[in-house]
């Protein structure tokens, strides 16, 4: 596999999966205006995801639907941030502000990228995405000066989500060999930290402490056991009927 | 929601148009009222413009209404307001 | 002479105008719309679970898409719809007490299992379709608001059925065991939408009232008849067949006739005892409960934001 291709694939699989989760929240979700808000977000993510998808099968013949139902765990390159269980309204919140600032981030930067297809992604995806960033600000705010209770829920989301933040600014080779195409995801961490550290603020939520545990492996196949159980409800159908149309 | 106030919702959907009433939603407050008016309203349309607006504040009148008519709360949106605030002193709302 | 309120509004139903949310209504009929209103809202709001049911199963990207859009439509649909009952002064919070308290109802047809993906196209095309010929005509009833939550929910609306119809014309020329699947669901759907449109009007207790006061425009029968005469040809480029060897057509008047209706299955799916009743207003109240923390933070938010608006 090219650099190119894994590049693009982990570009395409974290929305893929991302959007899998926040379709989970659908007849769920605390109001139904956040029904329709978090289904817009795993839609625009899904489109995102199908883009890029599709790109990366180029490089070897696989559409789509190849990439996303016929692959093994170990072949997805997403972050682990990504196929986190959705937990509660704040779980939810705390991982979308944590990866759409990234993901803001990272986009706008890509813009610029050598390879037209990449630009053309992230060029579409900054307005989406500046959108996702704002929509959990909004709610982050919310709960965490809201009451005692969302208070307690917000930070305990943040608390959650936050070891597996420290995966999406790890540089590899994958990125080193691709100069003036990818983004080097070691540079977005000051504007990410900036950006959220105003938000919790704001907020009066306290950034939780680095107890030095930092998981990672999603970017090389390896995550967490959630993946396997979201695999396995997600491509069943698919894999059941071998080579029919849908 | 009870609590939550109601907002009107107008939307111009072009460059060129004015602004036209499309329906109302609760919010809790103009942000969030924006925000959900968006996604309910427009699916985020390019170059779409939104107003929302408490619904107690609209003033009202409807021309052929006789004077007999006419209630206390009379110059308000709905003709069957909850979520309004009415004098205790007004008996027939 | 001065015309009371009751001839205004004899008159402006007459003359098949609009009324409004500040004109005056007789209380039976304010009470009957907000009632029918929200029972379409509750229909939107549950039909979103046997549909949403498939969003994470979806076997093709394509299709996920698509099932999310629709099923995040009907969100939207029913929140159009509280607004419109809002209008006749009553709070949504009110209507979803009584639709966990089971004082309001929701259509009967999503008290089903959607077992399969074939599911997916039976109901878009079968349920979408029936919801489609009772809708349409509800875009010229009597009150406004309602007519024109209407007239945007059949603009969305157009798309639902289309991919109903196509993802059971995708399955039935597929492999042998799809188009299995898809005729298994058809099977088990065709009833049910019949269904929908209630019983025969000489059993509907609102019916007459509902048509004076140009809420309803058509009779169930006439209704069910106008989707039969459209669907059976569809079932024909779909290559499927309609579970009942009563169907023919009647070439002197041009109707299809069909089989007697169990009416014994909807009176027990009404009374609360169908496959799903419990399940999905269980839904519903669990989600909505599970939200009370994340809307009471709403509210406090936004008054302590008041507070500080005040203060300085």
């Amino acid at each position: 596999m090219t650099a190119l291709q894994s590049y693009t694939l982990r570009l395409g699989d974290d929305c893929l999966i991302l959007s899998h989760r926040l379709a989970e929240w659908t007849t769920r979700a605390p109001e139904l205006e956040e029904d329709v808000a978090l289904a817009n977000i795993a839609l625009d993510l899904l489109g995102q995801a199908r883009m890029l998808l599709s790109y990366a099968g180029s490089f070897d013949g696989r559409s789509e639907d190849d990439l996303a139902y016929l692959r093994d765990e170990r072949e997805f390159v997403n972050c682990q941030l990504a196929e986190l269980e959705n937990g509660d309204f704040a779980h939810t919140i705390a991982r979308l502000l944590c990866f759409s600032t990234y993901q803001l981030a990272l986009y706008r930067r890509l813009t610029d990228s050598a390879d037209a297809t990449l630009a053309a992604v992230a060029a579409k995806g900054v307005k989406e995405v500046a959108y996702h960033r704002d929509h959990a600000e909004h709610w982050t705010r919310r709960l965490g000066d809201g009451t005692a209770e969302s208070h307690r829920r917000m930070q305990a989301g943040l608390a959650a989500v936050w070891p597996y933040t420290h995966e999406l600014f790890i540089p590899d080779d994958v990125e080193q060999r691709l100069p003036g195409i990818a983004v080097d995801p070691g540079s977005l961490r000051p504007e990410w930290e900036s950006f959220i550290d105003g938000v919790l603020t704001g907020a009066t939520l306290e950034r939780p402490a680095d107890d030095g545990w930092r998981p990672r492996g999603g970017r090389h196949g390896v995550h967490t056991e959630a993946m396997g159980f979201l695999l396995a409800e997600f491509q069943y159908l698919h894999r059941a009927h071998p080579g029919a149309r849908w | 929601m009870s609590g939550l106030p109601l907002w009107e919702v107008f939307v111009r959907a072009r460059r060129g148009l004015s602004h036209t009433h499309v329906g109302s939603l609760h919010a809790a407050d103009a942000q969030m009222a924006l925000r959900n008016a968006r996604d309910l309203y427009t699916r985020r349309s390019e170059g779409v413009s939104i107003w929302v607006v408490p619904a107690a504040e609209i003033t009202a009148s409807s021309p052929d209404e006789k004077e007999p008519f006419f209630d206390p709360a009379a110059d308000k949106v709905y003709r069957h307001p909850t979520f309004y605030d009415i004098p205790a002193e007004v008996e027939q709302l | 002479m001065e015309t009371s309120p009751q001839e205004q509004f004899d008159a402006l139903i007459a003359a098949d105008q609009r009324i409004e949310p500040r004109d005056w209504m007789p209380e039976a009929y304010r009470k009957s719309l907000i009632r029918q209103i929200a029972q379409h809202a509750h229909s939107e709001i549950i039909g979103m679970q046997p549909e949403g049911n498939w969003i994470t199963r979806a076997p093709s990207l394509r299709r996920k898409a698509i099932l999310l859009a629709k099923v995040q439509d009907e969100a939207g649909h029913g929140l159009y719809l509280y607004s419109a009952a809002e209008t006749l002064g009553v709070d949504r919070e009110e209507l979803l007490d009584a639709l966990h308290a089971g004082r309001q109802r929701y259509s009967s047809i999503f008290n089903y299992p959607t077992l399969t993906w074939a599911d997916m196209g039976a109901i878009g095309w079968l349920v979408d379709g029936a919801a489609i010929v009772n809708q349409v005509p509800i875009c010229r009833c009597s009150y406004g608001p309602y007519a024109r939550a209407m007239v945007r929910i059949c603009k969305e609306e157009s798309f639902h059925q289309r991919q109903g119809f196509e993802i059971l014309h995708t399955l039935s020329h597929g492999t042998p065991a799809q188009h299995a699947m898809a005729q298994d669901a058809v099977n088990r759907w065709w009833w049910p939408s019949l269904m929908m449109f209630g019983p025969p009007d000489d059993a509907s207790p609102h019916s007459a009232q509902s048509m004076a006061w140009k809420v309803k425009r058509h009779s169930n029968d006439e209704l069910r008849q106008r989707f039969v005469d459209m669907t059976v040809p569809q079932s024909k480029v779909l290559g499927l067949t309609l579970p009942d060897p009563d169907l023919r057509l009647n070439a002197e008047t041009g109707h299809y006739e069909f089989g007697e209706i169990d009416w014994s299955e909807f009176k027990e799916v009404l009374a609360g005892n169908g496959p799903c009743n419990r399940q999905r207003i269980e839904h519903r109240r669990a989600a909505h409960s599970a939200g009370d923390w994340v809307r009471e933070a709403a509210m406090a938010y936004a008054a302590k934001q008041r507070a500080k608006g005040a203060a300085a």
